[in-house]
């Protein structure tokens, strides 16, 4: 696959807008079904901003379209930042994001596919997306088709076994459409990365897996937005991009909390938090 | 049983350029014809069937039917939940084939008895389990579960298994084939046992108990008619597998009965106890933990006839 050269699509006051919003929807959503996870939301919100701003060719109006970008959300607890940008991309109405989590919706705590336009993969069992992602751009190879497939990662997902063997697989097979982001927040499910198995030196495990490597400021449009500009990173190898990001990124106190990862604002603490983010409530 | 379903495949992917097949480094002497033809639709993935299952149904997604290849519990409990989520929660369109049903590797070990699968492969929504009785049942539940769109589970013995059919059956998933017709009996098995269960009605006839025989290839979706005729129509039903008691054929049919109206058709499950086994040796001698399969079903005739009496 030759690089290619993706046209801006928002500029960057409009991406970080769009990151905005998807902190703010997020944040409302986890209020409202009393849910989990608004940290790792918080995290990936700008790398989501741009993937779906500006990066992906994906159409709203077509989300089947066969030569479309593929995402998968293969940290799947991220669910609700997810919804959130493809009802900001118009993939379905914003007034479903109010259903998250409750009886009858189609917008349950992890991803969930069915019924949701937009979503290619369910996920929530760490460790599945990137396998899933080797076979979508396998079967693109396969076809000649030139569309790429994104996997977001969580860095505590990469203590799974499964992450390793596709990590292994992609560069065998030279799938240079394939692009991996990891949301280093550096907290996962019960302990910091460092205390419960620590993942360093990351990039070098991915260098030496055969993988084209990039590490950022996974909280700075600009940074991912420069990283994604052109791709693959080198001709016939896989591209990763080992975002470091904040978990609770953008709402102060919530910034590095363990917490975070499963205590739900309540609504003091929405307000405090969408004041912080500067939106209505 | 191995050899035919390898015909079988190559001879679909010749028509059919959506077939592609994935095996988790196995199959020598079995996958040369299809990687040697098809090489582009060929991927031995290494050993890893979770990144193997994954693989598929990213690739099922993108139009492919994906055959994953492997031995034993290897491509379907090592990577359980990758085939619950990735593929039956998608309705993939993955056939899981494994190879080495019950004790076909007996002397291999413990870890190479594939004696619970069917039971958890059942439990998933939308999976079709498919174990057929011979090659010529082989040949045909693979072109079958080619033209049925989504998740599939072809259980297979070895190679070398003795041909049952003398002709080609007529052959539909989730319909038994008849083998043998009797009153006094209904014998159901699946896969690797056809041709003991045919030679045991034979023995049975011989001494004057007519029975007849179903070759259950499909466990699910279960051809219940089949199941719920052969309660009304015999006296008794002795389900005969390659596979725990727990959970496969025997607990399948008993589903069945147990919900049916009316009196009791008399019913005995034969399979591997569902307990911890520590014997080890050839796939005859490891059958051995059915127990004697010829008393279990004269007994269970004797009981019938009991019962009968009773009334």
């Amino acid at each position: 696959m030759s690089p290619t050269k993706t046209p801006p699509k928002a500029a960057l006051p409009e991406l970080v807008e769009l990151a905005r919003q998807i902190r703010a929807q997020s944040a409302r959503m986890v209020h409202a079904a009393n849910a989990s996870h608004i940290g790792t939301c918080l995290s990936m919100a700008d790398i989501l901003a741009v993937l779906y701003g500006q990066v992906m060719r994906v159409d709203p109006a077509r989300p089947e379209w066969e030569d479309r970008d593929r995402f998968i959300l293969s940290k799947g607890h991220g669910a609700a930042a997810l919804y959130s940008v493809l009802a900001e991309r118009g993939f379905f109405p914003r007034e479903w994001l109010r259903t998250y989590c409750a009886d009858g919706t189609k917008l349950s705590g992890h991803v969930s596919h069915y019924g949701v336009p937009g979503i290619e993969l369910s996920t929530g069992s760490l460790g599945h997306g990137l396998s899933v992602g080797c076979g979508m751009a396998l079967a693109g190879k396969g076809d000649g088709r030139s569309h790429r497939t994104f996997v977001l990662l969580s860095d505590g997902e990469c203590d799974e076994g499964s992450i390793w063997e596709a990590v292994l697989f992609a560069p065998h097979h030279k799938l240079d459409n394939l692009v991996v982001i990891v949301d280093f927040n550096k907290i996962q499910s019960f302990g910091s990365v460092k205390e419960v198995l620590d993942l360093d030196p990351f990039a070098d495990k991915w260098r030496a897996f055969g993988w084209a490597v990039r590490e950022i400021d996974g909280n700075d449009c600009a940074a991912v937005s420069e990283s994604l500009a052109t791709l693959p990173f080198e001709a016939g190898k896989p591209s990763v991009v080992i975002a470091h990001t904040i978990k609770g990124k953008g709402i102060s106190f919530m910034e590095g909390q363990l917490a975070w990862h499963y205590k739900s604002p309540n609504a003091e603490q929405l307000e405090k938090a969408l004041a912080e983010l500067g939106v209505s409530k | 049983m191995r050899p035919s379903f390898v015909a079988a495949l190559c001879e679909a992917a010749a028509k059919d350029p959506r077939i592609w097949l994935l095996c988790g480094d196995l199959g020598y002497s079995a996958l040369e014809p299809f990687r040697d033809t098809f090489g582009s639709r060929y991927v031995n993935v290494g050993v890893a069937e979770q990144n193997m299952t994954g693989i598929a149904a990213g690739m099922a997604r993108a139009g492919k039917i994906v055959f994953t290849y492997s031995i034993a519990n290897f491509p379907t409990l090592r990577c359980l939940e990758q085939i619950r989520n990735d593929v039956c929660y998608h309705e993939a369109n993955v056939k899981i084939v494994a190879v080495g049903a019950g004790f076909s590797y007996s002397s291999q070990g413990y870890t190479h008895h594939g004696v619970e699968d069917i039971a958890i492969m059942r439990a998933l929504p939308g999976m079709a389990v498919v174990s057929p009785g011979d090659p010529v049942e082989t040949t045909l539940a693979t072109r079958a579960i080619i033209d049925r769109p989504g998740p599939c589970y072809l259980r297979l013995g070895k190679a070398g298994e003795p041909k049952v059919h003398t002709s080609v059956p007529a052959f539909e998933l989730g319909k038994a084939i008849q083998l043998a017709d009797g009153e006094d009996l209904t014998l159901i098995t699946t896969g690797t046992m056809l041709k003991d269960v045919v030679d045991l009605s034979m023995r049975l006839r011989a001494s004057g108990i007519a029975s007849r025989v179903l070759s259950m290839h499909t466990v699910s979706p279960l051809d219940v008619a089949a199941v719920q005729a052969a309660a009304h129509e015999t006296a008794a039903i002795v389900t005969i597998e390659e596979h725990s008691v727990v959970g496969g054929l025997g607990s399948a049919v008993a589903d069945v009965l147990a919900e049916m109206d009316g009196p009791r058709v008399t019913f005995k499950k034969v399979g591997v106890p569902g307990r911890l086994y520590h014997e080890i040796g050839s796939q005859k001698f490891m059958r051995q933990l059915l127990g004697d399969v010829d008393a279990i079903a004269r007994g269970t005739v004797e009981r019938a006839r009991a019962a009968r009496a009773q009334k």
